[in-house]
């Protein structure tokens, strides 16, 4: 049996392993760029400055946060719970219905302060939905819910295409999309928040979904760590056997939570559409509920760090999108295998290095109380 | 004198803190049928692990026939020709017999030829230890009997001479497990040596030559079995452990507050564990069920709590009935003044993970005391967990700290003080001073008297015998499902120990 391994302190748990796996997906992804040829470090500078290097770049790196602060927090909702709620990408897509639901009814009707807390109930509504089947089966028939919000992804985008191309397109139109909202349902945008502080911005869709994002990450805290749901939720994704006899419905719990998870996706739904087309177009997520995986991962499903890792996945997709440009070398492809590698090394290899830190953290403070892996109660 | 088959010398293990072997030296016969004995928790399957492969050991010896060989993997032990029969069987359970025989050992990439020569000597196996089994039986489909007999086949496949078979007959039926003892008197007539590793008395003196008695993980006798006795050995394995002594006066029962009538439950196999248990429990009184593990005292705690839904039989809570085999769950029971200080102190009663403070409300965070508003009340929690760790001397006194960071007695006071402290009239207690250094154990069992000092109704479940002789005003002795007894606190260890194993019960069912 080995030795048990020492605990971590919180910086490096929660900063120290993180870098960690961004500095090796990153060396790993400059062995890419040099095998097509291109000059890493160069690359390297041009994504960071890319995604900081004025106040247009850094409104549209904020613009994709956006994103992924809403399908990480639905993510790590879930994980506190102990469910993996892969289902983000088609819980954000349907709740794309519930935003077009206020905002093609009432965008003549009203400003966009009264339709925008509407929206935000119709979106997160209608994620909550598409994640309730899914909860329900889990609960209820022990269906597992990584397959089944899988499933519900496909068929999201099915429904989805369905509506757009035979219900909400308006007649005549060739584009699978809805109509063009009036101005009771466009964002204002954020773009003065940063002239204010010196960094001009031309045009970006940042706009104030980001700080609903941002209040919904204080919110997420709030509810996990400080009332009675939150305390049940991590109970259930901590034992399951110590709910039960603390007197926690499992079934109910799983229903909450998936609901709120659900919501949460669904609130993705805001930003690109009130926030940017003002319209809902085909396959408007683009992937945001997968990346919300791996920044729930990268941010240990916590609000606070699920901020950070969002603005680096931001930073990935704006960056990246000015490297594909600067080093025609570099095409779009590239920057998804640079991003998928970021992916895989904090989020699926999130592991990879720990064991490594925690022996070498071990051998330095012997004196710290270790835990027993575990206690040895064999016959 | 036959030479040694097996040896150990100086085998020491420990996980953690915990030593499960200490000093082992172990001699088992060629031919012989060598029978080791001891409670739950003495070290006999860690020691049959390391012997096997599954663990190594910290330091000591192994030798198989007079050598001295490295066993670091199963695979190891099987080319010394050892076989091992687990407890919990290790078949595919969607296979044949004849594809869980030739699992790991399959050969070429094509089955054919490996499965045409498994299925010959099969029947020359079956033949030979009367072993009849189906070879194309799916494993499922077979009686529990049967698949303990493919397990010993496919240790007999891989050329087995020294099979070893941890507590063999849990599963069986009597007659299952009378026809076991036939094949293993078998395999000791061809040759074969035999290993066992039970609980139950009646087995050792009903096959086995020799027996080694394990305590507390120490090796504490060996024994030609034809020169011992039940008495003995019972005496050998509870062993005359110093007594902590508790002080406590005379206790005072008043009426009736837990009543229980003709409980059955079943577990999550669907196996009937409590079989029809009637009791009473009253108002400043211990009440000490004594039992060796698994004979039925977890399923009835977690009936009696609410965890797990009962088949049939009532439960009366100061008088008014619970709904024990429908809806009532922990919550309700809860609400009505029963607290529970369950077995499993690290998965059920503890979320090693949360804060100290968090855990001092597990099961209570839905009470109104603890809401502020939409809000629970941290303040409150923090305070009263505060006041709990002096009160209950928790160290480190820190209610911040992660319960996975105090010891294993420190985190059982967090439990305790906190069913305690809600002041319920019924406190269900279930294994409180496992894996307890003894400090905390005095300290523990101080608080259970000044319960029942108080008029609580007490009901205490424990494998430790001197703990159930030194706390409880009443002792019930569970076996097989069900109370095969009723004595004082003043029975003798030996009378509780041969109750224990079911002697008695199984005398009087003769």
């Amino acid at each position: 049996m080995s030795a048990p391994y020492a605990k971590l302190p919180g910086w490096a748990d929660y900063g120290l392993i993180p870098l960690i796996n961004l500095i090796v997906a990153f060396a790993v992804a400059g062995i890419v760029v040099l095998l097509v040829g291109e000059n890493p470090l160069r690359a390297a500078v041009i994504l960071v400055e890319g995604a900081f290097g004025g106040g247009q770049n850094i409104a549209y790196t904020l613009f994709y946060a956006t994103n992924f602060i809403f399908t990480g927090l639905a993510v790590a909702v879930a994980f506190h719970c102990g469910l993996f709620n892969i289902g983000g990408e088609g819980q954000a897509y349907v709740g794309g219905l519930g935003v077009v639901a206020v905002a093609l009814t009432l965008d003549g009707t009203f400003p966009w302060w009264v339709n925008f807390p509407l929206a935000i109930l119709g979106s997160a509504l209608a994620g909550a939905l598409w994640a309730l089947i899914p909860a329900f089966l889990q609960a209820k028939r022990g269906s597992h819910i990584v397959i089944t919000t899988i499933m519900f992804n496909f068929i999201a985008a099915s429904l989805m295409v369905y509506l757009l191309v035979d219900v909400l397109k308006p007649a005549g139109s060739m584009a699978p999309q809805t109509r063009t909202f009036l101005e009771g349902a466009h964002l204002p945008k954020l773009n003065w928040m940063l002239d204010a502080i010196g960094l001009p911005v031309r045009s970006a869709p940042l706009n104030v979904s980001f700080l609903l994002a941002l209040v919904a990450a204080f919110v997420v805290w709030l509810i996990i760590w400080r009332t009675r749901l939150g305390y049940e939720i991590r109970t259930q994704g901590h034992s399951p056997k110590a709910a039960r006899y603390a007197g926690i419905g499992e079934a109910r719990i799983i229903i909450i939570t998936m609901m709120i998870s659900g919501a949460l996706a669904g609130m993705m739904a805001l930003n690109p559409i009130m926030g940017d087309q003002h319209r809902l177009q085909l396959d408007f997520v683009t992937g945001a509920g997968f990346v919300g995986i791996a920044v729930a991962l990268m941010g240990r499903s916590h609000p606070a760090g699920i901020v950070p890792a969002a603005i680096l996945f931001g930073m990935l997709y704006q960056g990246g999108a000015e490297l594909a440009f600067e080093m025609p070398a570099i095409s779009r492809d590239m920057i998804v295998i640079i991003q998928g590698l970021v992916i895989l090394f904090a989020g699926a290899l999130e592991n990879l290095f720990r064991p490594t830190v925690q022996s070498i953290f071990a051998s330095f403070t012997s004196t710290t109380p270790a835990v027993p892996a575990t206690p040895g109660e064999r016959a | 004198m036959a030479e040694a088959a097996i040896e150990l010398i100086g085998i020491n293990k420990s996980f953690g803190p915990v030593r499960a072997n200490r000093d082992i030296n172990l001699e088992v016969k060629r031919g012989t049928i060598h029978g080791i004995i001891g409670e739950n928790g003495a070290g006999k399957s860690t020691l049959m692990s390391i012997l096997y492969g599954f663990y190594q050991a910290d330091s000591g010896d192994i030798r198989v026939a007079g050598q001295p060989v490295t066993i670091n993997t199963p695979n190891d032990a099987i080319a010394k020709g050892i076989g091992m029969v687990h407890q919990h069987f290790m078949l595919v359970q969607n296979f044949s017999v004849l594809e869980n025989v030739i699992l790991g050992m399959e050969g070429e990439p094509l089955l054919n030829a490996s499965i045409a020569k498994a299925r010959s000597e099969l029947e020359r196996l079956e033949r030979e230890y009367g072993l009849e089994v189906d070879p194309d039986a799916i494993i499922e489909e077979l009686p529990v009997g049967l698949q303990q007999r493919v397990e010993i086949l496919k240790a007999l496949y891989r050329g087995a001479d020294i099979l070893i078979l941890d507590e063999p007959t849990g599963v069986l039926t009597p007659a299952e497990a009378d026809h076991l003892f036939r094949i293993l008197g078998q395999l000791k007539d061809e040759g074969k040596t035999v290993v066992l590793i039970t609980h139950k008395l009646r087995e050792i003196m009903a096959i086995t030559d020799t027996v080694s008695v394990m305590r507390q993980g120490t090796m504490v006798a060996t024994r030609t079995t034809s020169e011992t006795s039940v008495e003995e050995l019972a005496e050998l394995m509870v062993g005359r452990r110093v007594l902590l002594h508790v002080e406590k006066g005379e206790a005072k029962p008043g009426e009736i507050k837990l009543s229980v009538r003709n409980l059955t439950v079943r577990d999550s196999r669907g196996v009937t564990m409590v079989k029809g248990v009637s009791f009473d429990v009253r108002a400043g009184e211990i009440v000490g069920i004594a039992g060796v593990a698994g004979n039925g005292q977890s399923e009835l705690l977690e009936a009696v709590s609410g965890i797990r839904r009962a088949v049939s039989g009532t439960v009366m809570l100061e008088g008014s009935p619970v709904d024990v085999t429908g809806a009532a769950g922990p919550g309700d029971l809860r609400d009505r003044g029963l607290a529970h200080v369950p077995e499993d102190r690290h998965y059920m009663g503890l979320i090693l993970p949360f804060e100290e403070y968090e855990n001092s409300i597990l099961g209570y965070h839905d009470e109104p005391q603890y809401q502020k508003g939409l809000f629970l009340d941290i303040d409150k929690a923090r305070t009263e967990a505060a006041q709990q760790i002096e009160k209950y001397d928790i160290r480190p006194p820190n209610p911040r700290l992660k319960t996975a960071n105090f010891s294993g007695g420190n985190q059982q006071k967090i439990v305790l003080a906190r069913e305690m402290e809600q002041d319920p009239t019924v406190l269900i207690v279930g294994q409180p001073t496992r894996g307890v250094d003894v400090g905390a154990i005095e300290f523990i069992h101080k608080r259970l008297i000044a319960m029942r000092d108080q008029g609580k109704a007490v009901l205490l479940v424990s494998v430790e015998l001197d703990e159930i002789r030194s706390l409880s005003d009443r002792i019930l002795v569970m076996f097989d499902g069900r109370i095969v007894g009723e004595r004082g606190p003043d029975a003798g260890e030996g009378e509780l120990g041969l109750l224990m194993a079911g002697v008695e019960a199984k005398e009087a069912a003769e």
